[in-house]
């Protein structure tokens, strides 16, 4: 039993390791793509023996020293253990989520099999959805322990936010969970490895292409990014609930953004562009549809595998990044018509079609 | 191992549910309860029930507590030192809570009482708990239920329209 | 319990374990140079303009309340999707059902305006 805990903690540590360095990543990501974009040059001032990387020290060594030693201020009139506890709340949910997201087939050494998951939960887009209701909390948080009548406002219309998307994003995940009948993630991104007339892979993006549009609408709505992120007002509620934090809790702040941007793109990467899975790549290596076939030893599968998800991830960070830099913000009430009276019907509509279709075919 | 984990879980829920009624801020009151119910939703898996575990956490601790927070924060409500209510109030809930405590006691050292038939000899199926057994019963067995659920559900959101778009003379 | 769940408590923990420490961070490694303006709500250059709240708007609670209601109703669907093929067209009839039911009170809301302006 302790080789299981054993596994489950290198298995945590990996994922905590990919998730950080995600996060720092994306911070640069986010600079110079937004820097490239906007048709700048972006930082570039830090440097480590005149080696500044295109921004890469700066947001990677600089800005995390930096706010390493800051000074921690905490409003007066607030509540001391709610100011600290705020942060906390807010990043603990979203790291937590990727205990489910496959980032692999299995692994064999020796006789062990293990299953690339970290917890593989039966009831797995579940938890996530479990997940994703207990960061609210974190928001409200922090806008209520600021002692700050705008971050009160911004947390509040913040989580007022979060919820409305929360309905759009289970309904969509419902139409995914129908499609593939089971709600384990691990089983979902396994059942996109068939092809469809021998030739095409059977990605998810293929049977649910509304499901898909839906989910990434709010997931980035979820993670407040732009064009969705009015609670963080950058230029009218300075910082929208987190405006009072410095140092270290800031950062936290702003990493669980990121971070969240990571979540959002993993799940979409599961639910509809197959996972791990590599296009006609079976557990002994590549079977083309021509006839072809390329056998591998299982470790390089392995490790294909994963390169595919970090691939597919990286990929959709990056789609998130690009649709800040490119929409305008909507208006607060423009942004709750939208999940209320767009996005909860489309989505109930397109479950419901989903299961007319499907059992019109089977029966 | 097993009994000492949920000994630690019981213990944390015990705290918690007593720093809901202990606490003096009511957010943090309500913050309390959260933390009860998703250990509430632990116990839940410790009994094999999974999908109630995780729509306890979805629903509950996320939802209904997400309404009471905004509430508390929206009124302001401050922390509140209540009256103490007269001595003859103070006695009989003092009696109450000692009823309880000795049944709690009772049942602790003497086991549950039996209720005439043999004890729950039935095992319960593999599935138990699992997302197919419970849609499988919903919707044989307990199909009525959950269509009157529907209607409930219903009654709530009127309710709500009607509470909130009342003119108040 | 499921053994499934013991990789969870291990992230749980060692989740826990990096957030308090980046907490605690924060507290050890800057200076503490308290200073009474320091303190103040940011108001963007303005004098603190006093904490009361005033009115609040019943939006918010119309926007909890609905939450509540479509969380559970979506709550249920999860179950059905997962067995709807062994359920077949009575399971999707009795599903449509409520669904239909709660469309209604979204319609309701919808047109009394509850959904408006937040």
């Amino acid at each position: 039993m302790w080789i299981e805990v054993g596994i489950a903690v290198i298995k945590t540590l990996t994922v905590l390791l990919l998730v950080l360095s995600l996060a720092g990543i994306l911070g640069w990501v986010e600079r110079k793509g937004s820097a490239l974009i906007q048709d700048r040059i972006g930082a570039n001032r830090a440097s480590i023996f005149g080696f500044a990387g295109a921004g890469l020290v700066n947001t990677m060594a600089a800005d995390p020293l930096k706010f390493l030693t800051k000074e921690d201020i905490i409003p007066k009139g607030a509540d001391r253990l709610l100011h600290t506890l705020a942060p906390c709340v807010n990043m603990f949910p979203v790291i937590v989520a990727f205990a489910v997201i496959p980032f692999g087939d299995v692994l064999v050494i020796g006789e062990r099999v293990i299953n690339l998951q970290v917890a593989p939960l039966n009831i797995g887009i579940l938890y996530v959805l479990a997940m994703m209701s207990l960061g609210v909390y974190g928001v409200v948080l922090g806008g209520w322990a600021s002692n700050n009548r705008w971050s009160l406002l911004g947390g509040i219309r913040g989580s007022a936010q979060m919820i409305s998307y929360e309905l759009g994003m289970g309904l969509a995940v419902v139409a995914v969970v129908m499609t593939f009948g089971s709600l384990d993630l691990q089983a979902m991104a396994r059942a996109q490895g068939h092809l469809i007339g021998g030739w095409i892979p059977g990605w998810g993006v293929l049977y649910q292409p509304l499901a898909f549009l839906i989910f990434l609408c709010a997931g980035i709505a979820e993670s407040k990014r732009v064009p969705f992120d009015l609670p963080e007002g950058e230029s009218e509620l300075i910082s929208g609930y987190f405006t009072e934090y410095s140092g270290l809790k800031y950062l936290m702040f702003f990493m669980t953004d990121f971070i969240e941007i990571g979540v959002v793109a993993g799940l979409v990467t599961t639910f509809f562009f197959g996972g791990w899975q590599v296009p006609y790549l079976m557990s002994d290596g590549f079977h083309f549809p021509w006839g072809a076939q390329l056998l591998l030893p299982q470790i390089v599968v392995a490790l294909l595998q994963i390169g595919s998800f970090l691939i597919k991830v990286l990929f959709f960070c990056w789609v998130q990044v690009l649709i800040r830099w490119s929409l305008p913000r909507l208006r607060y009430d423009q942004l709750m018509r939208f999940g209320w009276k767009a996005l909860l019907p489309i989505s109930l509509a397109n479950a419901l079609l989903t299961a007319i279709v499907v059992l019109a075919f089977q029966g | 191992m097993h009994p000492a984990l949920f000994g630690t879980m019981a213990a944390l829920l015990v705290a918690s549910a007593l720093s809901v009624i202990l606490q003096r801020s009511p957010i943090r009151s309500a913050l309390s309860l959260v933390v009860t119910l998703f250990l509430l939703a632990v116990v839940f898996l410790f009994l094999d029930a999974q999908l109630l575990a995780a729509l306890q956490v979805i629903v509950y601790a996320g939802a209904v507590m997400v309404l009471f927070l905004f509430v508390i924060m929206l009124l302001n409500l401050q922390e509140d030192r209540p009256a103490m209510a007269k001595v003859a109030v103070r006695g009989a809930a003092a009696f109450i809570a000692s009823l309880f405590v000795l049944a709690a006691v009772r049942f602790i050292v003497g086991g549950a009482p039996s209720t005439g038939t043999t004890a729950m000899s039935t095992a319960v199926s593999a599935d138990f708990g699992s997302t197919e057994a419970v849609a499988t019963l919903l919707f044989t067995r307990f199909l009525l239920a959950f269509e009157v659920t529907g209607v409930l559900l219903l009654v709530a959101i009127v309710g709500a329209v009607v509470l909130a778009k009342r003119r108040l003379v | 319990m499921a053994e499934q769940y013991i990789p969870i408590l291990v992230m749980f923990v060692l989740t826990g374990g990096l957030v308090g420490t980046m907490v605690g961070l924060a507290r050890v490694l800057g200076p503490q140079r308290p200073n009474p303006h320091k303190g103040d709500p940011f108001e963007c250059g303005n004098p603190p303009s006093g904490g009361a709240w005033g009115r609040f708007s019943v939006k918010f609670y119309m926007t909890a309340i609905s939450f509540i209601v479509f969380d559970v109703e979506v709550v249920f669907f999860y179950p059905w999707a997962v067995k709807f093929r062994d359920l077949g067209w009575p399971g999707l009839a009795a599903m449509m059902l409520f669904a239909f039911l709660l469309a209604v009170g979204l319609l309701y809301e919808w047109r009394k305006g509850a959904l408006e302006w937040d």
